[in-house]
């Protein structure tokens, strides 16, 4: 089914009633959506709105604690959060949020802690300092049940894949609609059909993980992301590895299912231009906390170094290429230097 | 710090590290039995495991006893022929193979072939994300992979070493009868009336369960807590390896003790 027909699918009322029957503790009972966002009044949905933009005029922006009362309409929010593993902080004095219907880009060079920040939207990992809060709902306070159930509201494109190699490409897209939802085998197939068409594999329902390429693999697992059609979608690098093609589709893609749904995208991308293309607002992260924020056309106006490097992909600038030289490094040299005959 | 001291603190290091294994190893343990609802509710999962772990073991388990068979059918027959009881010959081979080298050799090959193969699987998942991508789909990976792979293992055990054991009988009838020439109903006489179905054919089969178990949880322990790196995954196979012969051989001593004393 070509991309135009998925989207006209995806508003279709009757996939929306077996949804809404079918998904057992999904959507309905903590979300409170209780029809379809395609099926509300246009005026109500929030596509492409460029809100709550902290951006002053091009300027650096420090990362400061979010004192902005969250509304509604909030479905994650980072309010001045510090983030690392063990005693390490990786980042901190976080700041941001992601509405319905907005598609939010987090930016920053390698190892800059974008990865780190979808771990923490996830409860894989726990604020040092500061709130996460996913659906209004403080995530460090939940556990057991109710995460399971926060993260059923959910959807996760995972840097690599992480599909499931012991199931075939079909089995994997079908696996959340298995697991936590009672539709039958039929409307299983469908389902999981209608979502391979949209990333253009439909015809590749029947091989295995290990017989696709790495661009395919990571679309199967964009469909497998998108296939409860949940109210938050975080994707870690959906462009990676994809060809031009692809690639387009795929921001398309997102751009989308954001409005149609009515959900939350948080995008963790290195790819400017796609992401510029269809993002709401974009954070930059980089030197261990908050770099910039706002719309894409204020940051792409922006005279701040460290975007400008970042966006023009300058060699020098703030963003250093080489790893810093630190104690450890030192010790480490003078100890093979010892060891020369 | 001196050496004595540096002694008694490696010392106490390597038995702290060893109880906190031995806890994190308990508790998973618990964990998965905990969760074994999910073996009957989705008796598929299991099921397939079972084939998976069963099916694939099956050839080196019925090639080693045919093995085991006709090395016991000729050492047998060398001691019994000295007595001049070569008529034993099918009592000897059938008690060996009920009592102690079934469940134990399949308990070892098994941890070798399935064990092996859980480990190396689920600690390969964990490498490629796939566990942590379940837990953030809101899916207990303990529940969803590694309790119909526990129920897989402890099915399909008993049901290897009895094939184990049965082939291992054919290869010692085919030596002591095909190729020696004893009398064959001198043979399976013997065998009817010297084995019996509660002491010797039953405290087998408690043990391959036994072993099942305990081989199967090693496997499902090391991947778990494998480090997530092509080193660290072969390092946890090697363990797996390891720990469940000893863990076997140890845990037949004292069932062998408790049984048959």
């Amino acid at each position: 089914m070509p991309l135009w027909m998925w989207q006209a699918a995806a508003c279709n009322a009757e996939s929306v009633s077996q949804r809404g029957q079918a998904i057992k503790g999904y959507a309905f009972s903590c979300s409170g959506r209780a029809t379809h966002p395609c099926d509300q009044p246009r005026a109500k949905r929030r596509p492409r709105e460029r809100r709550h933009a902290r951006y002053n005029g091009g300027e650096f922006i420090d990362s400061k604690p979010m004192t902005t009362v969250p509304s509604s309409d909030t479905i994650l929010q980072f309010a001045d959060v510090a983030l690392g593993y063990g005693d390490h902080t990786v980042l901190s004095g976080i700041s941001l949020e992601a509405r319905k219907g907005q598609v939010v880009a987090l930016m920053g060079g390698s190892g800059s802690g974008k990865t780190t920040l979808l771990r923490a939207a996830t409860a894989q990992i726990l604020a040092q300092k500061g709130r996460v809060a996913a659906f209004g709902q403080d995530i460090a306070q939940m556990e057991g049940e109710a995460l399971r159930q926060l993260r059923q509201r959910m959807g996760v494109l995972f840097q690599q894949g992480a599909l499931f190699t012991d199931l075939n490409v079909f089995e994997n897209v079908a696996f959340p609609l298995r697991e936590h939802t009672r539709i039958s085998e039929s409307q299983i197939y469908e389902r999981v059909l209608e979502k391979l068409d949209a990333v253009g594999l439909k015809a590749a329902a029947h091989l295995r993980i290990s017989e696709i390429s790495g661009g395919m693999a990571r679309r199967v697992a964009l469909a497998r992301a998108i296939v409860l059609e949940p109210e938050l979608i975080l994707y870690d690098e959906p462009f990676a590895g994809l060809d031009p093609i692809s690639l387009g589709i795929t921001a398309r893609l997102i751009r989308d299912l954001t409005d149609k749904l009515g959900c939350a995208s948080v995008l963790i991308t290195h790819d400017v231009n796609e992401s510029f293309a269809i993002a709401d607002q974009v954070y930059m992260v980089g030197q261990g906390k908050l770099i910039a924020q706002g719309s894409p056309t204020e940051l792409s106006a922006s005279q701040n170094p460290y975007v400008r490097q970042f966006l023009d992909g300058q060699p020098d600038g703030p963003i250093a290429f080489h790893y810093p030289v630190s104690p450890a490094f030192t010790t480490w040299l003078e100890q093979r230097k010892g060891r020369r005959p | 710090m001196t050496t004595p001291f540096k002694a008694i603190s490696s010392l106490g290091s390597r038995v702290r590290s060893g109880v906190s294994n031995l806890g994190a190893f308990m508790r998973l343990a618990g964990a998965i039995l905990v969760r074994s609802g999910t073996a009957i509710r989705r008796a598929r999962l299991v099921s397939q495991q079972v084939h998976f772990i069963g099916n694939h073991s099956l050839l080196i388990i019925a090639v080693s006893g045919l093995f085991v068979g006709f090395v016991l059918g000729l050492q047998g027959y060398y001691t019994l022929s000295r007595y001049g009881s070569e008529e034993a010959l099918g009592m000897l081979v059938a008690l060996s193979l009920t009592r102690e080298l079934g469940p134990v050799v399949t308990a070892l090959l098994f941890a070798g072939r399935a064990g092996t193969s859980l480990t190396a699987e689920i600690g390969l998942m964990k490498a490629g994300e796939q566990l942590a991508a379940m837990e953030v789909m809101a899916v207990d990976p303990i529940r969803r992979v590694l309790v119909p792979r526990f129920w897989g293992g402890v099915i399909a055990m008993p049901v290897l070493a009895a094939v184990f054991s049965m082939v291992g009988v054919i290869g010692g009838w085919v030596v002591g009868v095909l190729l020696i020439g004893i009398d064959p109903g001198a043979f399976w006489s013997q065998m009817q009336e010297g084995v019996d179905v509660i002491n010797d054919v039953l405290n087998g089969f408690i043990k391959s369960v036994v072993f099942g178990i305990a081989v199967t949880l090693v496997a499902l322990h090391a991947g778990w807590t494998a480090r997530a790196t092509p080193e660290g995954v072969s390092r946890a196979t090697t363990r797996t390896v390891v720990v469940s012969s000893l863990l076997v051989l140890g845990l037949d001593f004292v069932m062998t003790a408790l049984m048959f004393s």
